[in-house]
């Protein structure tokens, strides 16, 4: 597919570092990827690995004290590091790229309706009447498999996955090329988690949208993704399609182990794997490979920093053993 | 002749008032199992089906509207203060966040000591910082020097989640609950916290109830399964009788949502055999309680009483009176 479909997304040597009195926590350390057309890309790894800062870093606003150090980030063949804030406001979010933020659904305004918080966000970038933006809501409330009557509640008449229907609504009413979902089903209950899991497969496909789809479980992931990317403390060690990975091809011993350690519903095992030890402190990260410290595979080379590499085609990997 | 079980649990009913009497919410509503000496009995169901709510009652952190527990043979309504003194020794709670269950202002040794000083167990401080460090050995929080003086901030979640166990275990209970005790902590070590889990029960030959929405953890950890639906069992059996050969139809829609690493998926939409969303505890539908939102509703699930559990094969029930036909 690489080299075929044109990138709608294009990330290189991206450096996203949180500035603490203790120093600087490089939450993002060098990471380049691209998102297809039409692509969902699966951004998979533990709690602290960068994740949701490189998500931030795609809508150009990271968490202080976090700051983009270095890198390109290129959404719709805009880049969007060498505009202003303002512009950035105008040209980029919500308009090329939406973000469906991890816990979301729990923060919508008590004291609003859907329609009336909904609105406010319509009407930040689009000049529309009442009945206008109203016609727009309703629209994308039924998209995503609400009642248009939805539009008149609180959210404490709704469920959580109603309201997670909300959030995603929100996030595509203006448009986007390009969805930065993070966990977007974690929260939820497994049959809601699965409801939610077809709807946003089927809004890809009907808004031609381009997905990036965040979470630490790669059961998840297997669902909705095309291709994984997974991180480990601030950088991508390994990158391949979703057959590759989950048909046993993964290379990478962490994107090895990760599964492992994913619980298999319709397979019997007596014990479940696990990594031992911690991920690395991103303020003094280890040198040479950073999963070298919990590898049981790590030899002399490691010390050595692996880049990533193809291993096969379209088979990315950042590890010495692989290939 | 069997042996007792240490925890048995008949017709059990939590119905909280709210609204000052307008509105009655049925959070566990007949709810009857065992649970033998070292069996890992897991309860499994979505949010706000009642499984916490039957947690806390088994440790008395709320007293019962309705129904009996026995626990090691005593009825617990019925004890004195001094049977209930003990009883909440033998029978301890593990919680779901390892963040919010510890003091953050004491030091480890003190979280552990805690529980002592309430049982008043341990002649000397000596004797109980012994019974500490043991603990914390029994958890794999070695040597116990690096923790007792660490203040709950300094550890990762999995580290916490060994302590509140030790802190369970320091009292010789013969009954744990663990409320959801892993879903706060990082797949990679989940397995890590659970198989220590499984190893102190098999030494010690502990009982667990153990709740979660995680069935695919359920399945490897458990030795029976119950799953809750709106405050009711409605299957119980094995681990392979729930996930292999489930008979109730909301049994069935759980297994089928469940995602697994495996490749092949993306293009599908997965097919949920279940309608509608779970009603509120305060409208609990008439008939069986999941008509509303079954496939294979008939006019009798709407309108003749519950069905019961009835046996499926043995040791596996379920309360769908249809599960024959649609099976």
């Amino acid at each position: 597919m690489a080299g075929m479909a044109d990138p709608v997304v294009v990330v290189q040597d991206l450096a996203l570092h949180y500035f603490t009195r203790r120093g600087p926590v490089r939450a993002v350390d060098g990471v380049s990827f691209e998102l297809l057309r039409g692509e969902t890309l699966g951004l998979v790894g533990e709690s602290g690995c960068g994740k949701t800062s490189l998500a931030t870093a795609m809508l150009a606003m990271p968490a202080p004290p976090g700051r983009i150090v270095a890198g390109r980030i290129v959404i719709d063949g805009t880049d969007i590091l060498s505009l202003s804030d303002e512009e950035v406001r105008r040209q980029v979010r919500w308009e090329k790229v939406s973000m469906v933020f991890q816990g979301a659904m729990n923060s919508l305004t008590p004291v609003y309706t859907v329609g009336r918080q909904m609105s406010q966000t319509l009407q930040h970038h689009r000049r529309t009447t009442r009945a206008e933006a109203r016609r727009i809501i309703e629209r994308y409330l039924e998209l995503v498999g609400l009642a248009p009557e939805v539009i008149n509640r609180y959210p404490h008449e709704l469920s959580g996955g109603m309201k997670q229907r909300v959030v995603i609504a929100t996030a595509l009413f203006l448009e986007p090329r390009v969805v930065v979902l993070d966990e977007p089903t974690t929260a939820l209950d497994v049959i809601v988690q699965a409801q939610i899991l077809n709807t946003v497969k089927e809004l890809k496909r009907r808004l031609d949208l381009s997905l990036i789809f965040i979470t630490h479980d790669l059961a998840t992931e297997a669902d909705v993704a095309d291709r994984i990317l997974v991180m480990y403390a601030g950088r991508a060690v390994e990158t391949a399609s979703n057959e590759i990975i989950f048909g046993g091809r993964a290379c990478h011993p962490y994107t090895r182990m990760l599964l492992e350690a994913t619980p298999r519903l319709r397979e019997k095992v007596n014990e479940l794997a696990f990594i031992p030890g911690n991920p690395p402190d991103l303020l003094v990260p280890p040198s040479g490979c950073r999963f070298r410290p919990r590898c049981p595979f790590a030899f002399d080379r490691c010390t050595d920093d692996p880049t990533l590499r193809e291993v096969a085609p379209g088979h990315f990997a950042a590890c010495w053993r692989c290939g | 002749m069997p042996e007792e079980p240490v925890l048995s649990v008949t017709d059990l009913s939590m119905h909280f008032i709210a609204r000052r009497g307008r509105r009655v919410v049925r959070a566990v509503d007949g709810v009857s199992f065992e649970i033998r000496r070292g069996e890992i009995l897991g309860l499994i169901g979505e949010s706000g089906c009642g499984k916490t709510t039957t947690g806390r009652l088994v440790v008395r952190l709320l007293s019962p509207t309705g129904g009996e527990i026995r626990f090691e043979g005593r009825d617990m309504a019925k004890s004195s203060r001094a049977e209930t003194a003990a009883f909440r020794r033998r029978a301890q709670m593990i919680f779901q966040d390892p963040y919010a269950s510890m003091n953050p202002r004491f030091r480890i040794r003190d979280v552990l000591r805690e529980p002592l000083a309430i049982h008043r167990i341990g002649r000397t401080r000596a004797e109980q910082e012994e019974m500490v460090r043991r603990a914390l050995s029994e958890v794999k929080l070695e040597p116990a020097e690096e923790y007792l003086d660490r203040f709950p901030h300094m550890l990762s979640g999995g580290q916490r989640q060994r302590v509140a166990t030790a802190r369970t275990l320091i009292l010789s209970p013969s009954l744990l609950v663990a409320d959801e005790p892993v879903s706060m902590i990082d797949l990679s070590t989940r397995a890590e916290i659970l198989s220590m889990m499984k190893e102190v029960q098999r030494a010690r030959g502990l009982s667990y109830l153990y709740i979660t929405h995680d069935i695919s953890t359920a399945r490897f950890f458990t030795h029976r399964l119950a799953v809750m639906y709106l405050g009711r069992i409605v299957e119980i059996g094995t681990p392979d009788d729930i996930v292999d050969r489930p008979a109730h139809p909301y049994t069935r829609a759980l297994i089928q949502a469940v995602c697994e690493p495996v490749p092949g998926r993306v293009k599908e939409m997965r097919e949920l055999p279940i309608r509608g969303e779970i009603p509120s505890a305060s409208a609990i539908p008439q008939g069986c309680r999941f008509h509303p939102r079954c496939i294979f509703v008939t006019r009798e699930c709407r309108l003749a009483p519950e069905p019961g559990l009835v046996e499926v094969s043995p040791g596996h029930r379920t309360a769908c009176r249809r599960w024959k036909e649609i099976s």
